[in-house]
């Protein structure tokens, strides 16, 4: 088969999946969860022979493999649509492939595959036990998740969308994959719906990540107005850029490509969760454990950073632009950072450290640091999966316990309920502490490390402030990981309830051991070439292929001892240190980081909701509901109807009534009723009248002929 | 001979005594006797046109003969109605048979 075919039907498997789950399969979970992982193994199978054939082609950036069909007949020619894999979509699908099959045999697990039915299932609520009989007494075990095909179905879709947008080779489809990953993470936030909580941060990520998305509409309208095609690699072509850059826009200074490249990075803020439109991902995390690892660590948010890189010709050709990137990026990172220091719940210090590390990639790519931006996107994509999965693991644990004790008031996702957890689920500790570890930069050898590393060097070399804010955000990353670790893992249990945690399952654990060591090992493909005694013994593989997508190679930097001295530093400075600080906190009245404007937020969701929600819904209910539509478009409507009425009534009642029904109906049966009323007196029976009448009219009609007609 | 028109005034002076008759008698075997006079005056008519005209021809003759038939045969059927209607209703006044009245 050839690698173009193949890659055409990359993302087909999980839409299958999708479909015969929701038509067929859905009440039976272990054909649809078959379904789910064998579509998604499938996709990978494409994905790993798609990758090693283009790892294989030299130059791949110059000749990559694309396939595009005529799809939207136009006036003239035809709208083409089609999938290019060059290096960064390579490494992309290899990231996305193993993500997604980790994840999707993940979920077998979490969602309890196997266990007894729940007790009392409400509808659109997480499943809380079955009482099981066992030598004799009862005991409360974790209970089957009664939506469990539904959820696999979902993940499909969005597996489809995510394949769709890596592969596509121009910007409709990758819009198309976007929109679908869009609604599916509505869907799968809102994935119990029963939650009045849940069903808020759906609509809440749909909302936000819309806004978003009509900016990037508006973008891709205006980048097919200006050039007439879509195409990747059309648009990226020494002409067309050029002309991009030149014509000015019209707006504050910016070129057409500036104009655009920013139309298209507020998608990417809405998608990937920056300041402003950050807001969704933290009550995101009200879905299952799976799509917040999959959708909010690893794909989704990936593409939108994605997007942004495959975007990056376009975007660095305005200086004006790529700084707002650098700076929204930049400021991002420090601001979640800072944000995430203050959070109990354990799932929440990730989605935060997740808004964090996005804007590492975004301020990467904002100062022009291409190669390092793509190394990060793929190293936090395992690490992050890795960080949520086994937050799930945790969670998991915790609420084994929790139906153990009896007692539902205990969170089994707050930090300060956790303690201990090294010893009752030492294999979720073991990969938590590698993903905890290269998330935090922990040298030489987490991924994490490498990558960070290369982006700070970067920032050293172009952009001093980015730096000085990155190596701070870094050094909080740092802390925030290890006091999560420290509150949760060491020490001893806190509760009752993690004194009877318990390890998870092999459907469980076996992917975040598989993750653990991509978390390790996918750093050392990019060891800069004049990094100190390891240098040059492995080539920069990264460097070397995924700088070959770009027109100009980007070229390695020197090396300065100062950034990697710098994250050195606030790696292992940020990890002691949070160890230190949190290895006697108990619970969070000693925690002197729960400082208020942190632990809400900056408060920012309370000022968009009087900023802009109320406005807004005020709008909505005064103005277009009661005036335009009550008002005015229902007066029309009332003044249609009545008037017709009345018409109706009155044609009726002046000229159907009195002239068809009185004048000519009745008027003729009475015209016709007295004319015989009064001719028939002539009908005597006598019949010498008649005789009498027939020869009086005999000679008027003979006078009348003699006269009239024979004279 | 006498001129055609004498036997013509004649005959119309017979056939409008005999309308005369028909109209104006009350009794209904009177009326009868009208229209008997009618016919007759019709065959003085015949007979005239024959005689002043082509007197081989025996086609006034024979049409004569048929309207004497004829009026044989109506009187009988006639005398026969009137006694009919008589055993029904006793009355032979033709004013009082008017059951074909509205």
């Amino acid at each position: 088969m050839t690698t173009e075919t193949l890659i055409w039907l990359i993302p087909l498997p999980p839409v299958l999946a999708f479909f015969l789950i929701v038509l067929f399969t859905n009440r039976n979970k272990a054909l649809s969860h078959t379904i789910a992982v064998g579509a998604a193994l499938l996709s990978w199978i494409g994905s790993m022979v798609v990758f090693v054939r283009a790892v294989g082609v030299e130059h791949l950036g110059e000749h990559p493999f694309e396939s595009s069909v005529n799809w939207l007949p136009l006036a003239d020619s035809w709208f083409r649509i089609g999938i290019l894999v060059d290096p960064l979509t390579a490494v992309t699908l290899f990231f996305v492939a193993w993500t997604v099959l980790m994840i999707f045999i993940y979920s077998i697990g979490y969602h309890n595959f196997g266990q007894p039915e729940g007790d009392h299932n409400h509808k659109g609520l997480p499943p809380h036990g079955a009482t099981i009989e066992e030598h004799g007494h009862k005991h409360v075990v974790p209970s089957v998740e009664p939506m469990y095909s539904r959820f696999f179905a979902f993940i499909g879709l969005f597996a489809f969308g995510m394949f769709t947008l890596v592969v596509s080779d121009n910007l409709l489809t990758m819009f198309v994959g976007w929109e679908i990953m869009g609604l599916c993470s509505y869907l799968l936030i809102g994935f119990w719906y029963a939650k009045p909580s849940a069903r808020d941060a759906a609509v809440k990520a749909f909302m936000t990540t819309r806004v978003g998305d009509v900016f990037m509409l508006l973008g891709i309208v205006y980048l097919y107005s200006v050039t007439g095609t879509l195409s990747f690699r059309e648009i990226f072509t020494e002409t067309t850029l050029h002309t991009l850059a030149t014509i000015p826009s019209g707006v504050l200074g910016f070129s057409t490509a500036g104009m655009i490249g920013l139309l298209l990075f507020i998608g990417t803020v809405g998608k990937s969760a920056q300041f402003p439109l950050h807001v969704w991902l933290p009550d995101a995390m009200e879905g299952p454990t799976p799509v917040s690892a999959m959708i909010h660590a690893a794909t989704m948010v990936s593409a939108g950073v994605y997007a942004a890189i495959r975007m990056f010709p376009l975007l660095s050709l305005d200086s004006q632009t790529m700084s707002i990137v650098a700076f929204i990026g930049a400021f991002t990172a420090l601001f979640a950072a800072t944000i995430a220091l203050a959070q109990n719940d354990i799932k929440r210090v990730l989605a935060f450290s997740t808004i964090s590390q996005l804007g590492y990639m975004i301020a990467a790519l904002g100062i022009g640091a291409y190669v390092a931006a793509v190394f990060h996107l793929i190293t936090h994509a395992f690490f992050k999966a890795l960080l949520f999965l086994g937050s799930g693991s945790v969670i998991h644990g915790m609420e084994h316990g929790v139906l153990h004790t009896g007692n539902h008031k205990v969170d089994p996702q707050d930090m300060f309920n956790m303690g201990g957890l090294k010893n009752k689920m030492p294999i979720t500790f073991w990969t938590f502490l590698i993903g905890g570890f290269a998330l935090s930069g922990f040298p030489l050898i987490t991924a994490g490390f490498w990558s960070k590393d290369e982006i700070l060097a970067d920032a050293f070399a172009h952009n001093l402030p980015v730096f000085i804010t990155l190596a701070v955000a870094a050094f909080l990353t740092a802390f925030y990981t290890m006091r999560q670790i420290t509150l949760t893992f060491l020490g001893e249990p806190r509760t009752a309830e993690a004194e009877h945690a318990q390890e998870t399952k092999w459907t469980m654990t076996t992917p975040l051991i598989i993750l653990s060591v991509f978390a390790i090992g996918y750093g050392w493909v990019g060891i800069p070439e004049h990094f100190p005694l390891l240098g040059g013994l492995i080539p920069n593989w990264i460097h070397e292929f995924v700088g070959g997508t770009l027109a100009e190679h980007p070229e390695a930097l020197d090396f300065n001892i100062v950034p990697l001295l710098t994250s050195l530093v606030v790696a292992l400075g940020g990890l002691g240190l949070g160890y230190l600080f949190y290895r006697n906190v108990n619970s969070a009245a000693e925690d002197k980081l729960q400082i208020g404007f942190l632990k809400n937020k900056y408060y920012i969701d309370e000022i968009y909701d009087v900023l802009l929600i109320k406005p807004v819904t005020w709008f909505a209910d005064k103005v277009v509901y009661q005036i335009m539509d009550k008002g005015f478009i229902d007066g029309i409507l009332h003044l249609f109807g009545p008037g017709t009425q009345r018409i109706g009534t009155s044609i009726r009642n002046y000229f159907d009534l009195p002239v068809i029904n009185r004048f000519f109906g009745d008027g003729s049966a009475n015209a016709t009723y007295w004319s015989g009323v009064k001719l028939r007196v002539l009908q005597t029976g006598r019949i010498q009248q008649y005789l009498m009448f027939a020869l009086i009219l005999f000679l008027a009609i003979g006078a009348v002929l003699y006269f009239f007609v024979l004279a | 001979m006498v001129p055609l028109s004498w036997y013509l005034i004649f005959s119309a002076a017979l056939f409008s005594i005999g309308l005369f008759g028909v109209l104006s008698r009350r009794n209904a075997v009177a009326i009868l006797l009208g229209v008997e006079l009618m016919l007759n005056s019709v065959n003085v008519n015949l007979a005239a046109f024959w005689r002043y005209g082509n007197v081989t021809d025996l086609a006034g003759q024979v049409f004569a003969i048929i309207v004497f038939a004829v009026a044989a045969a109506e009187v009988s059927v006639g005398l026969a109605l009137v006694i009919s209607v008589y055993r029904k209703r006793k009355t032979v006044i033709a004013d009082d048979i008017d059951m074909l009245k509205f």
